[in-house]
């Protein structure tokens, strides 16, 4: 399988990347980690007559703690996640994430930009990034702007980016001291995209839940908060009658499609137990 | 489309070549180089078959465009001998544990072990498995890959391989 011709550009900074973006248009699509797009390309299912290669812009890549975020450029890998210090002591449910996200080579090109921008529901960093309250860096032809993640997702491989515009950096509010954390995701097998997952952020106070965050992987269009799952919990020793009510209210606001991960029950009714399953074990790690 | 000169480093040598933007670097590889070890399997990012090492990382050789490698410094399996021509810990370990069947995905399955030995050089049995989850393997059950990758480690380490009981 060989991708359809194109022209290739290595720009050195985000500005000239921006307006490559910009000049050439519809045209032309920005690679980050490639590991959607190249793909997509072999397959035809995607053929830009213009690639915008990110990886020649040094500003883009690296981790860095500022105040209370963490500020992860665009073109980090997955791999640069779980080889960081400071992710793993600030944000330990990157580094579970991460580990979960394709195969140890994937990981080596994939970056975090690429998985969160892209707006593919099957992504696993989307409904983290919202259950994490984070937000993105977008710099565009009108210069740049911070948006939450939790309003950037608006359908499947639609987001609010705008023609011209490069998602830049993530900004990742550092979890409460002693907080809970897991990211539940049934897969198929390694590499595989979720049936359905959970991500929990949680935090305790007395054996109750003090705080509660979940975020849904691949069971809607779009990522998901399941506030009222997370509400559910809240104030609860995490008892059965908690969890069940907190699976119930995250299956209603699903909608997954049915494919060959499973019909819409199955993979609603997995998707509770993704979440009954992250919250038990979020709790078992707050302190 | 306008072809692109190419340098890089494969195997330790200086190379060149011209090829269109949308070459892939496994196409560039086993064409222009004429370095048919790497194979090309699923061509679609699952079977691991064409990996290579490319500055320190594994890379599945047809995900990446060829210009994209301009500059860098690129192992294959013509590599992986060594400089006297005897086999590698790793290659001696898929001898000796019959790591391999048919043979098409050793090349991928060696260069990830590469990897993975250089930044994990005692690896658990669970760590190898993970470490290798990106390569598929058709016919031998991975058993004796995992051996294979154990066997290598012991001799890089210097200890005694000693196979676990089954």
């Amino acid at each position: 399988m060989i991708p359809g011709s194109f022209s290739y550009h290595r720009p050195a900074s985000v500005a000239d990347a921006v307006k490559l973006l910009s000049d050439l248009g519809e045209d032309a699509r920005p690679l980050a980690g490639g590991h959607s797009l190249v793909p997509m390309m072999k397959l035809r299912l995607a053929s830009p007559a213009h690639l915008i290669d990110l990886h020649g812009i040094a500003g883009l890549k690296g981790i860095r703690r500022d105040g209370n975020n963490l500020l992860i450029g665009a073109m980090t890998t997955q791999h640069d996640l779980l080889e960081s210090q400071e992710v793993a002591g600030s944000v330990p449910i990157l580094c579970e994430a991460a580990l979960l996200i394709a195969d140890p080579q994937v990981r080596y090109r994939g970056t975090i930009g690429g998985n969160v921008a892209n707006g593919d529901p099957g992504n696993d960093m989307p409904a983290l990034m919202m259950t994490l309250g984070a937000t993105y860096r977008l710099e565009g032809p009108q210069g740049a702007r911070e948006v939450a993640a939790a309003d950037f997702y608006q359908g499947a491989y639609f987001t609010i980016l705008e023609p011209g515009e490069i998602l830049t950096s993530v900004s990742v509010p550092v979890p409460a001291a002693g907080h809970g954390y897991a990211y539940e995701k049934l897969k198929r097998k390694v590499g595989d995209y979720a049936t359905a997952a959970a991500a929990v952020v949680l935090t305790m106070a007395g054996g109750k839940v003090a705080t509660c965050t979940i975020g849904l992987t691949n069971v809607h269009e779009t990522p998901l908060l399941a506030v009222d799952a997370a509400k559910a919990v809240i104030g609860t020793s995490l008892d059965a009658a908690a969890l069940k009510k907190a699976a119930s209210a995250a299956e209603a606001i699903m909608s997954p499609a049915a494919d060959a991960r499973g019909p819409v029950e199955y993979r609603k009714h997995v998707g509770g137990i993704m979440v009954t399953r992250a919250l038990q074990r979020a709790a078992t790690k707050a302190t | 489309m306008a072809k692109t000169h190419l340098t890089m480093k494969v195997n330790g040598a200086e190379v060149e070549g011209l090829v269109e933007p949308r070459t892939l670097l496994v196409h560039f590889i086993r064409e222009n180089l004429q370095m048919t070890g790497t194979h090309i399997g699923c061509e679609t990012t699952h079977c691991g078959a064409c990996t290579v090492d490319i500055d320190g990382m594994s890379v599945k050789s047809c995900t990446m465009f060829a210009v994209q490698a301009q500059g860098s410094d690129i192992t294959t399996i013509e590599g992986m001998a060594n400089a006297d021509g005897t086999l590698s810990a790793l290659q001696e370990g898929f001898r000796m544990m019959h790591g391999l069947q048919c043979g098409f995905c050793t090349p991928g399955m060696i260069m990830r072990a590469h990897r993975l030995l250089k930044e994990n050089p005692s690896p658990s049995e669970q760590e190898i498995r993970m470490g290798i989850s990106g390569n598929i393997c058709r016919c031998t059950g991975y058993q004796n890959i995992v051996k294979a990758i154990q066997y290598a480690a012991a001799k890089i380490n210097g200890v005694e391989f000693r196979e676990a009981a089954e």
